[in-house]
């Protein structure tokens, strides 16, 4: 059975999380050998932003030592085998396809997701 | 007369939200109060330079100070240098601040 | 000298679900760094940051064990405000909501945070010199 993991909200509760949950189940399905694709939508597609750093969290004595790192974490889906999509036209609105992205992305038209949500037995969005 | 600080974290680009937030800022404005717009959370991502120009846009346009929280848009690799034009990137303290000033803060 | 403020701020947001809860405990620090006395209601999902119990757990996907991962608790951060409050002459007083906290089960909260009520969300506000509710989406 293959998934497809939907995520549309980005920075959710990363820094609580120090992860974000969709991305960080998806790493946890794939180790149980879960056939899976990611695609990012809406504020998600972010997530593929270069220079990301939500590191440096105080608060009284606390220190965060392990910030959250989504765009590391995709990569590492995609080392993985498990391929991440993302909304061209989500990147365009926000400015992003000006900016470095993520290597190895599949950039995907809003009028081709049908086509993608075709290749997969189930779309779960999160 | 009052100020109002109005907290904006909701992605523009997700939600109607985000521009009734700028209207009302504007509504505000013209009556006479300071007003003060302070991007947070996702609610930055409307000025990372090159986005689609949003409501936020015509807030720009008036006397009103606009600014975007300096964790939030790090977190979302938004360098200050990229921001649009008339956009502050500004500490958290910026909603203390004018909170013990006796402004009206409202999140959206 | 610089003026005595208190403030207070109403949360809504349960622990680990929104970005909210990050921004809000931000602006606790702000407030507090800077010696102003604060006030939290917390109601709804909120009456469970300070819940006593809350556990720290290993990251198996980054291969870290509990001490690396180091994993942020609420309870912690309200501890760690506490004691800032007090390194800054200032106070933070921490409510939640009794309603709330019964229908959730989380009545065993961390020392310093008591049980209350909507009573005393309206007396703060009225001796604050502003209030912020964050609310939930």
């Amino acid at each position: 059975m293959k998934v497809l993991q939907i995520v549309e909200t980005a920075y959710r509760a990363t820094t609580e999380e120090q992860d974000d949950t969709v991305i960080w189940i998806s790493h946890a399905m794939r180790g149980a050998s879960a056939e899976l694709g990611v695609l990012l939508t809406g504020n998600a597609v972010n997530y593929v932003a270069g220079e990301q750093d939500g590191s440096g969290l105080m608060l009284g004595a606390w220190r965060q030592t392990q910030p959250p790192a989504p765009a590391q974490d995709l990569a590492a889906l995609m080392r993985k085998d498990v391929p991440v999509y993302c909304v061209r036209e989500d990147l365009a609105e926000r400015g992003l396809m000006e900016c470095k992205l993520l290597e190895g992305i599949v950039l995907m038209s809003r009028n081709q997701l049908s086509r993608l949500f075709a290749e997969y037995d189930l779309q779960r969005r999160w | 007369m009052r100020g109002y600080l109005l907290i904006e974290s909701r992605d523009p680009f997700e939600s109607t939200g985000a521009a009734r937030t700028c209207e009302l800022a504007i509504e505000l404005r013209a009556a006479g109060h300071d007003v003060a717009l302070f991007l947070v959370q996702n609610g930055v991502l409307a000025v990372r330079s090159g986005a689609r120009r949003t409501e936020l846009d015509k807030v720009l346009g008036t006397k009103i100070e606009v600014l975007a929280d300096d964790f939030s848009l790090r977190e979302r690799g938004i360098a200050p240098a990229s921001l649009s034009g008339g956009v502050k990137a500004a500490p958290i303290d910026s909603v203390v601040e004018r909170m013990a000033a006796g402004w009206n803060a409202i999140w959206h | 000298m610089a003026t005595k403020h208190t403030l207070t701020f109403v949360l809504m947001d349960a622990p680990f679900e929104s970005a909210r809860t990050t921004t809000a405990f931000r602006l606790l620090h702000a407030a507090l760094d800077r010696g102003y006395d604060v006030n939290v209601f917390a109601y709804e999902g909120a009456v469970a940051l300070s819940f006593a119990k809350q556990a720290q757990h290993p990251n198996a996907v980054h291969g870290r064990d509990v001490a690396q991962e180091d994993h942020p608790l609420s309870k912690n951060w309200i501890a760690a405000l506490m004691a800032h409050a007090r390194t800054r002459g200032a106070d933070l007083k921490w409510v939640n909501c009794g309603l709330c906290v019964d229908e959730r089960g989380v009545g065993e909260a961390i020392e310093g945070a008591r049980r209350g009520s909507p009573a005393d969300c309206w007396k703060m506000a009225q001796q604050s010199t502003a209030t912020l509710v964050i609310p939930t989406k």
